[in-house]
């Protein structure tokens, strides 16, 4: 897995809370084999009109927030299905961060198994943050993850926290089995006293 | 010092930890379907690693699969190849698959109980956020990502950080006619969709101990729709008695000695959560989603809320933006609500005690013209039994399609699909925007009050009704 350290990049709000793993990527996309490609299925029935036509209305869309890598969203973000297909879409449309106030389990989990950061700020900041977006077409953010802080260029900052394990992971690109491997011996030792559960 | 059941299967499966970072937990069944783990197989390919444990890992198809009368060819061409590559994957990693001709066939979540892969004490994973529905019998059962299902398949172990205690109460006696579904409905709609993130929840209480253990699986299931990381309820005579003389738990003294050790894992006295919440069992009725996630509900005669209501800004936007997806005014009746389809099936509520509650109550009564209902049972088996107990002809005679087992129009990636703006009521446990079909509009209930609607062709109270509702396992 590549490293994460720093990213910097265009910022795109999805301003509403419980956007659910359903909505970031429908079921018709669940079909693929593979992990590539599924950047066209994002948010496919927001971003596209029933006729096939893109959607003005829906932000993404908007010529400011064209290339953006930061992704600012609302409480409970990635709720409902554990499909993986949620953080290959974002990080396939170009997403590295996304920012919330809370993220559903599952999905925070997946984003760190990709390579992804999914960043906590508290509830009021993010709202900031969003009020920043709409004022300032074109805000980019710093997100530094040695040091923990967001940045804007304005010199502000926001620091957040990681837990300590899954931030070394994501620094070093760390593949999780080869990790667990190292374990062999301990894994082989506890099947072995463990050989009688059915 | 007192432990309670989840720390009690937690530190058996600890293969090594180490303070500062997550443990690694030891898996003991690993259940696979199609739609999440192509790409874990085609990793293992990549990296020439074998599955560890194939002793230990089950898989069925069920997503994709057309529920009509089989056999049949697979029109969808994606659906049938990725079909196609999950038999190709059991028979090249030597996994066993319960293929669509098995007798064993059904819906992840409904068979591994059935088949008794599904044991308290057990950690239990799927690629899939439902696997909650295992805890049930006292397991710790939780969905995961596909790189974590590479990760078991080539480890069959997990790393995972502890999460904290969520105990969720429920104190009292239900009242005739409101059953499991509208128990977890409720406590969703009060604890919100992330009311339990980060939390593995045990349900407790005397309600819990008077469901049976098809009904402690519904509760369980839609755990996850309040983001908890699992749910659980502890091992009791009941889950005994369930699984004694199913294929796969230990048979004769083995069994007892098995269910000895099961009885130990329940929570000891005086254990403690990092939290509680008790709610009382009088207070719920019957439940009806009126929104576009499982925390949007109201009660059967309740009526559809007004925006404007919501003191918080984000809370109040969201239910403006659910009601413009759901077509619906506030301050309906949501005994108003007219219906265009009703589904009674998925991993929510498609076992054999929701079938027949169903049947119980469209019994002699006919399915509402302006109405389209199907029944989809959750396995082979549950279909077999049903159809022993004339449920089918039941269902027919009223006016439902029955059809084979899977999860069908749970999420429709399968043939069996809401088409725009119809509006359904359903015993499945997601209401999402298009989660049945782009702009299908999903409303959430249990079996009886999903028949009661397919007859009338809106939602009633089912309370009204003079039908035998079960609603415990001591009636
Ligand atoms: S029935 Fe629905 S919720 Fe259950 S496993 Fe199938 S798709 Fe998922």
């Amino acid at each position: 897995m590549k490293p994460f350290v720093q990213h910097r990049g265009l910022v795109a709000p999805l301003d509403r809370p419980n956007v659910d793993t359903d909505q970031i990527i429908p079921k018709q996309f669940l079909k693929a084999i593979l992990r590539s490609g599924l950047g066209k299925g994002l948010f496919f029935d927001w971003r596209f009109l029933a006729s096939g036509a893109s959607n003005p209305d829906f932000a993404l869309n908007q010529p400011r927030y064209q290339g953006a890598s930061i992704l600012l969203a609302r409480d409970n973000f990635g709720c409902g299905s554990s499909r993986e297909h949620a953080p290959w879409a974002l990080k396939d449309y170009g997403f590295q961060v996304i920012i919330a106030p809370s993220f559903a389990d599952i999905f925070y989990n997946n984003c760190f198994k990709n390579g992804m950061l999914p960043l906590v700020l508290p509830a009021d900041q993010v709202e900031e943050l969003f009020q920043l977006v709409q004022a300032k077409p074109g805000t980019q953010l710093t997100v530094d993850l040695p040091s923990q802080t967001v940045r804007d260029d304005a010199g502000k900052s926001w620091s957040f926290e990681v837990d300590s394990f899954r931030k070394k992971c994501l620094l070093e690109g760390l593949d999780d089995i080869a990790l667990t491997l190292r374990h062999e011996a301990e894994i082989e030792q506890y099947e072995k006293a463990h050989a009688s559960v059915a | 010092m007192p432990k309670t059941l989840f720390e009690k299967i937690w530190q058996r499966h600890v293969v090594f930890s180490e303070p500062g970072r997550p443990s690694l937990l030891y898996i003991d069944l690993h259940l696979v379907h199609e739609v999440t783990s192509p790409q874990a197989f085609e990793a293992l390919r990549e990296t020439g690693r074998k599955v560890r444990r194939t002793d230990r890992t089950f898989a069925t198809l069920d997503h994709n699969v057309p529920t009509d009368p089989r056999p049949f060819k697979i029109l969808d061409a994606n659906s049938a190849k990725q079909i196609d590559v999950m038999r190709e994957n059991c028979r090249s990693f030597g996994i066993q698959l319960f293929d669509l001709d098995s007798p064993s066939q059904g819906i992840v979540h409904v068979i591994g109980p059935e088949l008794g892969l599904t044991q308290p004490g057990k950690t239990i994973v799927c690629g899939d956020s439902h696997t909650s529905t295992h805890g049930a019998f006292g397991a710790l059962a939780f969905g995961i990502g596909t790189s974590e299902v590479e990760h078991v398949l080539a480890t069959q172990c997990l790393w995972q950080s502890r999460p904290q205690t969520l105990e969720l109460r429920v104190e009292g006696t239900l009242r005739p006619g409101v059953t499991a579904k509208d128990v977890i409905l409720y406590i969703i709609g009060r604890i919100g969709t992330g009311g339990a993130t980060g939390y593995v929840v045990e349900y407790t209480g005397p309600v819990m101990r008077n469901l049976t253990m098809e009904q402690r699986m519904t509760v369980c299931n839609m755990s996850i729709e309040a983001g908890a990381r699992a749910g659980m309820i502890a091992p009791d005579q009941v889950t005994v008695d369930y699984l004694r003389g199913r294929k796969h738990v230990p048979q004769g003294a083995e069994f007892e000695k098995a269910a000895a050790d099961w009885l130990s894992l329940a929570s000891d006295a005086g254990a403690q959560y990092d939290k509680s919440l008790v709610f009382q069992a009088e207070d719920i009725a019957p439940q009806v989603s009126w929104g576009t996630n499982p925390g949007m509900v109201v009660d059967i005669n309740g009526r559809v809320p007004d925006p404007n209501a919501f003191s918080d800004p984000v809370e109040r936007r969201s239910a403006e933006m659910a009601l413009e997806y759901m077509g619906l005014k506030p301050g309906t009746p949501v005994q108003e609500i007219k219906l265009d389809r009703v589904f009674i099936g998925s991993c929510t509520n498609s076992r054999i005690e929701d079938l027949k509650a169903a049947a119980s109550v469209v019994r002699g009564r006919h399915v509402a013209p302006t109405v389209r209902a199907m029944v989809v049972p959750g396995s082979q088996q549950v279909k077999a039994e049903a159809e022993k107990l004339g449920l089918d002809r039941i269902f027919r005679e009223a006016g439902f399609e029955w059809r084979e087992s899977g999860c069908s129009m749970c999420l429709g990636m399968n043939p069996d699909t809401l088409s725009p703006g119809e509006r359904c009521a359903s015993t499945s446990n997601r209401n999402f925007e298009g989660r049945q079909g782009k702009g299908g509009r999903t409303h959430l209930v249990s079996p009886t009050m999903a028949a009661a609607a397919a007859v009338s062709g809106h939602f009633v109270d089912i309370r009204d009704w003079d039908v035998p509702v079960a609603t415990g396992a001591s009636q």
